[in-house]
């Protein structure tokens, strides 16, 4: 990957973690309502994994969006806007953290209901391989939502119709306070592929480029081969599910030991060590990662609410 | 004109709209090699071949979830459920993800796909096969639902469905694939959301959809050699619902029986006997009242089935209280 590339990946990690941190706090302020789920930790999965894909190919998460929106290319301060519920956020304020999504930038949402957005993943990949073009469908989602049954519907359905699916798996090890171990049959979640022949492999998350290199590899394979693929990436969430999780179910010593692998520290470590830049361009990014994330706040703070007169606008398509 | 059957009727709308827009497709559990369960698909995976007469596994909701997928990237899928009652295993997708997303999203996916799920009781089928549910469905918002009783209506409203940029739930009946009726020979389609009179009178009206129309029909003859004039109004949609007929036909009548299949409790009759006291109180001469199925899951004995389910006698005897 060219120079210019990697620091472009950089400038996304940090740039999803400030606006997640700054997020945070004005969740705390009683600014953003609702359920806000942080990303904090697992963003060299989605950097990684969305640099590998053409701009053709199409982009859908579960509710722990906002890192993939940034990846995705979505203004930091329509992201911002949105979790303010104003006019100008990416859901013009109908949708707010677990809901965020620009069909012109190929990215299909932000899903609430955990495993629901899989089959509609495979409907993509439907709808593509109808029309016949080469879309490649990205969907992610948390080891928890492998024990649902839509995972296993859209799984068998994408393996028998060839679909053109990545399924990525973000295993960040629990789902909400209940531990992978607990919760699912196999702990390493790429063996449920086995079971409906599909090709897959597992990848370092914490590593942006080698989920980089992971995905690519992947993303060729279901492009020219023509069949799903299931990608695991072991990562870890340093925050918890959701605002105000007690975490009773971890020991901050676990939290710790991951952190000493944070993904934004092995990349600066990496691009300093291969000297592909030096600390000062890196220190200049999260300067100017500064700037955004205050440009964004102010942008959606300023904004307006949405108008009450729109309440019922966009229900159907045809009155 | 020609006299055809609903299962024609619905089969036609199908392939003419298969045969005019090549981004119709249909999928489903036995569309394809076997036909359709009720046999609407007859002929049609010979006809257009398996990319577009997709039998799937047995799997509501990747049917429907996938449907949905199918859709936002510009398809239009119709997807079929075997049944209304296999809706249950799809209702995530059905009620949290078709009839929501455009809206969550600020307006920026269109979603036009058709639903269409047989639904119905009245052939021992048990009670877990035997339901009329619709008003489960009628209650979202962004879901369109329709169910017609006539083969016409059946044709007209399933091309605007297939048609239409919004989710549309086409419940069928059946007992009804049998029903013949008249049915324009050249291109023509019905609009979704519209009630209609189907029978014209000033003494009493009903107010009914889908197999409750048939009821209404031959309760209406056998009244009618008593002198007595029935007016029947047919809902055709229940979201959006049409009222208009409706509170015109009572304005007119000022009597009001609805006949629907499904339970009485928070039923169709409940919402349309509500909008009737809420817009035209003042009409009133009789307490509306409300044909509908017993409240009990469908038995399989055929005597206890037919208790429970609304019958014509049932319907006339309901006339008979508000005159
Ligand atoms: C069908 C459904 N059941 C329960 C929930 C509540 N819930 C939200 S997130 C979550 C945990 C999901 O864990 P995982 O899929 O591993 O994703 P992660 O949060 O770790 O990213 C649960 C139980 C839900 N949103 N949807």
């Amino acid at each position: 990957m060219k120079k210019e590339a990697q620091l472009d990946l950089y400038h996304q990690m940090v740039l999803i973690r400030r606006i997640e941190e700054q997020a945070a706090e004005l969740y705390q302020q009683g600014k953003i309502g609702g359920f806000l789920h942080l990303y904090i930790g697992q963003e060299a999965v989605s950097t990684g994994l969305i640099a590998a894909r053409q701009p053709h190919d199409r982009v859908i998460t579960a509710y722990r969006d906002h890192g993939v929106a940034i990846n995705c290319g979505l203004p930091a301060n329509e992201v911002m806007a949105e979790l303010l519920g104003k006019a100008t956020g990416v859901s013009k304020g109908r949708g707010g953290s677990m809901h965020m999504a620009d069909a012109s930038k190929n990215f299909w949402g932000g899903h609430a209901i955990v495993g629901a957005h899989l089959p509609i993943a495979a409907g993509f990949a439907l709808g593509d391989q109808y029309a016949g073009n080469d879309n490649v469908t990205i969907c992610m989602f948390g080891e928890g939502a492998t024990n649902i049954g839509f995972f296993h519907e859209a799984l068998n359905l994408a393996q028998v119709w060839k679909l053109k699916v990545l399924w990525v798996c973000e295993n960040n090890k629990y789902g909400m306070g209940t531990s992978v171990e607990r919760a699912s049959a196999v702990p390493e979640i790429r063996q449920k592929a086995e079971g409906y022949g599909m090709p897959n492999s597992r990848v370092d998350g914490m590593d942006v480029m080698k989920v980089y290199e992971a995905a690519c590899d992947a993303i060729e394979k279901v492009r020219t081969e023509s069949h799903p693929y299931l990608l695991e990436a072991v990562t870890y969430r340093y925050r918890g599910h959701s605002m105000g999780d007690p975490e009773r179910y971890r020991k901050p010593e676990e939290i710790k030991q991951w952190q000493e692998n944070d993904p934004i520290g092995i990349f600066r470590k990496q691009l300093v060590s291969k000297k592909t830049t030096s600390e000062k361009a890196l220190d200049e990014i999260e300067a100017r990662v500064t700037q955004e994330v205050a440009a964004a706040v102010e942008f959606a703070e300023s904004s307006p609410e949405p108008e009450l007169d729109d309440l019922f606008k966009n229900i159907y398509a045809e009155s | 004109m020609s006299k055809i059957t609903m299962r024609e009727a619905i089969s036609k709308a199908i392939w003419e709209e298969m045969e005019r827009d090549p981004s119709v497709f249909i999928m489903g559990e036995e569309v394809g090699v076997w036909g359709g369960t009720y046999a609407v698909t007859k002929g049609f995976y010979d006809h257009f071949g398996a990319r577009r007469v997709k039998d799937s596994p047995i799997a509501e909701a990747v049917i429907i979830g996938s449907a949905i997928g199918a859709a936002m990237v510009g398809q239009r899928p119709i997807a079929e459920l075997m049944t209304i009652n296999f809706a249950f295993s799809a209702m995530e997708h059905i009620v949290n993800e078709a009839a929501k997303l455009r809206y969550m999203f600020g307006g920026q996916f269109t979603i036009p796909m058709v639903i269409r799920a047989v639904g119905g009781g009245g052939r021992q089928l048990g009670a877990t096969h035997s339901q009329t549910p619709d008003v489960i469905f009628a209650h979202f918002p962004g879901l369109k639902v329709v169910s017609p009783g006539t083969p016409a209506d059946a044709k007209g409203l399933l091309k605007s469905a297939i048609r239409s940029n919004d989710p549309v739930l086409f419940i069928e009946h059946a007992a009804m694939y049998q029903l013949r009726g008249d049915v324009p020979d050249e291109e023509y389609t019905l609009p979704i959301g519209k009630s209609t009179v189907q029978r014209e009178g000033s003494d009493v009206t009903i107010v009914t959809y889908c197999k409750g129309l048939e009821l209404s029909m031959k309760a209406a003859e056998q009244l009618a050699s008593e002198g007595i004039r029935v007016e029947i109004v047919d809902l055709r949609t229940l979201r959006p619902l049409d009222m208009q007929p409706v509170i015109e036909s009572f304005k007119k009548t000022n009597r009001a029986v609805i006949v629907e299949e499904g339970w009485k409790s928070f039923g169709v009759g409940a919402e349309v006997a509500s909008r009737i006291y809420e817009e035209a109180f003042d009409y009133l001469d009789a307490p509306v009242r409300r044909v509908a199925q017993d409240e009990v899951p469908l038995p399989y004995n055929r005597t206890l089935e037919q208790a429970a389910l609304p019958q014509v006698e049932d319907v006339i005897a309901a006339v008979r209280e508000v005159l």
